[in-house]
């Protein structure tokens, strides 16, 4: 195996020769035309016209107890019924992302609408049917479902970040600040809710089980499914080549893999269950809801001395798992005596887990909200207050920051945004009904390479497969390798092609946390610099200097096509990157800034998004047009954080209450006016041999903040209970902005 | 129950059951699964398909209903080796990312400039006498029954915008 373990920053690659010249350019996406014709497969649509059965999920219809019996008699004596499975292996939710299983039930209910059974039948309309003629006995007990009660207060995993991070004497330090800004901060709890329902296939055939499943993160799929089902973890392929959207939430394994699996073991038959959108809701996983204090000490000339962030999220029995919402705070802004903490209010809802930026969404709605709260007091610009405070290292532990393009970010935003035009107090610029205003926050994304391994094999023709257990989620995966795979060989993009999505193929790292185009890509890198070593041995010349385009290898006045060196013969290399000392010695981020301008209806209370920019600087990117995409993703999906997202849950008896998608908002096109982004030039050399970062995630950080401090500047309305609808806008607008309507 | 369902200018003869919705019968049942389902209740548009030219959420109809009707879907419009230009222009434009809701945009795209063409208006509509122009209002106005999670949104006004001039008529 061929090996890079980032140890050192990188220095000039073939990247940055372009010899091909395709790297970095909004090439058209490698699988397009399969997805806008329809005939791209997703899991539910493996084994079309097979002889197959279909699975339904018995929701408990209570939030805590026991159950007490389960009597499937009236659904079995349905005619197409095969089996209806209940008891301990049925399980609560999806598992928690790398969980070595999901969490069984045995025999109790821990969130309202949690799988009890499930039904297989014949077709899908009497599973459904069958379904409801289930008959669950319960014992049920009070549950805990508000987060403000603080019930059950218990210390975090140390996943996905160290939970409490601290520094000096806050307290102090605090108690003498010039000026002490004290605010708490609350978000809801937020459903990923991926088009595509979790989604799963299965079949056994008395010896393996084959899969298809809607999963980001392949490599630990087959050892799970061995845990629910008893089959041998090498006997079990997991497929997953096209996924409609994670955005965390298929991180881990769904309910309905599980389920499919024992369904197809228990008939004989393969088993499909997708999910419905209402059990998407009910039993995958959630975003956590937070309750956030924000404490800041500034001098009365605008320069950060002391900085809090503590954090009240919630989780369920068993999960260790939070939301980190102060995993920007660690670093983005100085001060000497600092606090970033979270606990965990266990509450009997859902499981929370991972969702789109996990930490960043939901605290940057907070902190970024603070800073603009804190410069409005100061006098100061919001630009020019985070100008002051820009810290030289990390601030928690003085590690210098591989690259950090924010000021840049912020300045070339403020700059091509028109900032200086913001109106200079709120309520000031009117449109008929609307006031106008401006706001900005910053974004920043928490930089991780994983461990992830590819394989390319070059047939005699000279043509290219890149073979990886990658994923591809949406965020352009196959495209970028295909790139990655092309520049470093001197392919042109039609001569290389991409397989993703299986477990048999080359361990990856997965799609989620931002890390996959670096560490998939990585891997590419690397097994491509192997192969270009292969062919230069095979022609006698230097691997280094060795020019290759077009399908030729070119040393001297030599030109050789491929499939001359290869002479018949196929040649396969695999290739692996592993984090090294860089992650230690440097801290990496990607950073952003947005900014925005909307319109405030005095009458109605509503806001519309008139203008919103967010410019980024993550390193390389790889191209152009699907960086661009992910970031409209996260633009878009923080309109819905800062004015519609809200997962209701019903304080009195833990129910989700608008589990489905004409009940919680997502952002439509109408919300959405036509977006703009712009991506500095940037390389970091410390983050991968790609000298790139995370993108999909750095866009959601902090937008909704820069769309309230608008909403502020527009209104004079501070918004710190997430989200802006209506009703909070109204009960705060001063009567003279009606009366002059 | 049986049932023949004109399809892209097929006939497919069913057996199935009556509470079949019309999503299911292609789906499950014809292998034409380009149709996607995200909700089966109506909420996010993944199942347009058009019948007799018009947008229909497809999980929301029984299959046994369409005996007589002409139904399009995106497998109707164009294949991967001859799209349609409302199909290219969305890979052109990046129109999508996971790629899950992308037949019920194009399907619900075409559908909609068939509906502005004939001089519908909608809520953004400035005149309703004046009859209605392709715009970037209209489109949002009009698309927002199809639900885009990954939010492709910006790059599905701009694939629609580019493809208003050249879109055939459906098939
Ligand atoms: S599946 Fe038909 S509208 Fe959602
Ligand atoms: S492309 Fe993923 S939901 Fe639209």
């Amino acid at each position: 195996m061929n090996k890079h373990v980032m140890d050192e920053a990188i220095g000039e690659t073939r990247l940055d020769r372009g010899t091909q010249g395709v790297i970095g350019k909004g090439a058209p996406r490698y699988e397009g035309k399969l997805k806008v014709s329809g005939t791209a497969p997703y899991a539910y649509e493996y084994l079309a016209g097979e002889d197959v059965a279909y699975g339904f999920i018995v929701p408990a219809s209570i939030a805590k107890g026991t159950i007490r019996s389960v009597d499937a008699t009236k659904a079995e004596a349905v005619p197409g019924v095969l089996t209806v499975i209940s008891g301990d292996r049925i399980v609560r939710a999806a598992s928690q992302p790398m969980a070595p299983a999901a969490q069984t039930i045995d025999g109790e209910v821990f969130h309202y609408n949690q799988p009890v059974a499930v039904v297989i039948a014949d077709r899908f309309e009497t599973a459904r049917h069958a379904a409801k003629l289930v008959k669950v006995d319960y014992d049920a007990k009070e549950g805990r479902f508000d987060i403000a009660a603080r019930t059950t207060v218990r210390e975090p995993a140390s996943m996905p970040m160290e939970p409490n991070q601290t520094r000096g004497d806050f307290e102090s330090a605090f108690a003498k600040a010039e000026i002490q800004y004290d605010q708490t901060f609350t978000t809801p709890s937020y459903q990923a809710a991926a088009m595509e329902p979790h989604a799963t296939t299965a079949k056994w055939d008395g010896e393996r089980l084959t899969v298809w499943t809607s999963h980001q993160l392949l490599e630990t799929a087959p050892g799970q499914l061995s845990k629910h089902t008893g089959v041998d973890a090498d006997k079990i392929t997991v497929h997953s080549p096209y996924i409609g959207g994670g955005f965390g939430s298929k991180l881990g394994l769904g309910p309905d893999a599980v389920m499919a699996c024992l369904g197809t073991i228990a008939t004989g038959k393969p088993v499909k269950i997708a999910l419905t959108r209402q059990n998407v809701f009910q039993a995958t996983s959630r975003r956590g809801e937070t309750v956030q204090r924000v404490r800041i000490g500034v001098t009365k000339a605008g320069k950060i001395t002391c900085f809090a962030h503590e954090t009240d999220t919630t989780n369920s029995p068993g999960n260790g798992f939070f939301e980190p919402s102060g995993i920007s705070s660690v670093f983005l802004y100085p001060g000497e005596d600092r606090i970033v903490s979270h606990n965990i209010v266990e509450t009997d809802v859902l499981m929370a887990s991972a969702c789109r930026a996990p930490g960043e969404a939901t605290g940057m709605l907070a902190t970024e909200g603070a800073l603009d709260e804190i410069a409005e007091q100061l006098g100061l610009d919001p630009v020019e207050f985070r100008r002051m405070n820009e810290p030289e290292v990390n601030p928690q532990t003085d590690t210098p920051f591989s690259s950090r393009r924010l000021i840049d970010c912020i300045e070339e935003g403020a700059r091509r945004f028109g900032w200086s035009d913001r109106p200079k107090t709120p309520g000031s610029r009117r449109e008929g009904e609307w006031l106008i205003g401006m706001g900005m926050a910053s974004a920043s994304r928490k930089n991780d390479l994983m461990e992830s391994s590819a394989e390319i094999e070059m047939s005699p023709d000279g043509r290219a497969t890149v073979r990886t257990g990658m994923t591809d989620i949406g965020t352009g995966t196959y495209t970028i390798l295909q790139q990655i795979a092309a520049e470093m060989l001197g392919l042109p993009l039609d001569m290389v092609d991409v397989e993703l999505g299986d477990s048999r193929f080359a361990p990856s790292s997965g799609s989620g946390g931002s890390w996959g185009a670096n560490s998939a890509g990585s891997s590419v890198y690397v097994a491509s610099l192997a192969l270009i070593r292969e062919l230069a041995s095979r022609i006698d010349a230097d691997a280094e200097t060795l020019t290759l385009k077009d399908g030729h290898a070119i040393s001297g006045n030599r030109q050789i096509p491929f499939a001359d060196i290869l002479k018949g013969e196929a040649i396969s290399v695999t290739g692996k990157i592993e984090p090294g000392k860089q992650a230690e010695e440097t801290h990496q981020a990607s950073y952003g800034a947005h900014f925005c301008e909307v319109a405030v209806n005095v009458v109605t209370g509503e806001t519309r998004i008139r203008r919103l920019l967010t410019v980024g600087a993550a390193g390389r990117i790889l191209n152009e047009k699907t960086a661009t995409s992910q970031c409209y993703g996260g633009q878009i999906w923080g309109i819905g954080y800062a004015l519609e997202e809200d997962l209701v849950i019903d304080k009195r008896n833990g129910l989700i209450v608008n589990h489905d998608l004409a009940e919680y908002h997502v952002p439509v096109h109408a919300d959405v006016p036509q977006l703009d982004v712009v991506l500095l030039e940037d390389r970091d050399p410390h983050a991968s041999p790609l000298a790139g970062k995370g993108i999909g995630e750095l866009a959601i950080a902090g937008v909704g903040a820069a769309i309230t401090n608008a909403i502020y500047n527009a209104c004079g309305v501070r918004i710190r209970d997430y989200p802006a609808t209506l009703d909070k806008i109204l009960a705060e607008l001063p009567d003279d902005y009606l009366t002059a309507a | 129950m049986n049932v023949t369902l004109s399809i892209n200018g097929r006939d497919h003869a069913l057996d199935i059951d009556p509470r079949t919705s019309l999503l299911d019968a292609c789906r499950d049942h014809l292998g034409l699964t380009g149709s996607k389902k995200g909700c089966d209740h109506g909420q996010c548009g993944a199942c347009t398909m058009l019948v007799n030219g018009r947008r229909i959420n497809a999980c929301l109809t029984l299959a046994v209903m369409h005996e007589n009707d002409a139904i399009t879907t995106v497998e109707g419009l164009g294949t991967a080796e001859n799209l349609h230009p409302m199909q290219a222009s969305f890979v052109e434009h990046d129109g999508y990312q996971c790629g899950y809701c992308t037949p019920g945009q194009v399907v619900s795209a075409v559908g909609m400039l068939g509906e502005i063409g004939d001089g519908w208006p909608s809520h953004v509509t400035k005149d309703i006498k004046t009859g209605t122009e392709i715009s970037g209002d209209e489109i949002r106005e009009r698309m927002s029954g199809n639900l885009c999670r990954c939010s492709a949104y910006p790059n599905i006004v701009d694939a629609i915008s580019a493809a208003a001039g050249k879109t055939k008529e459906p098939a």
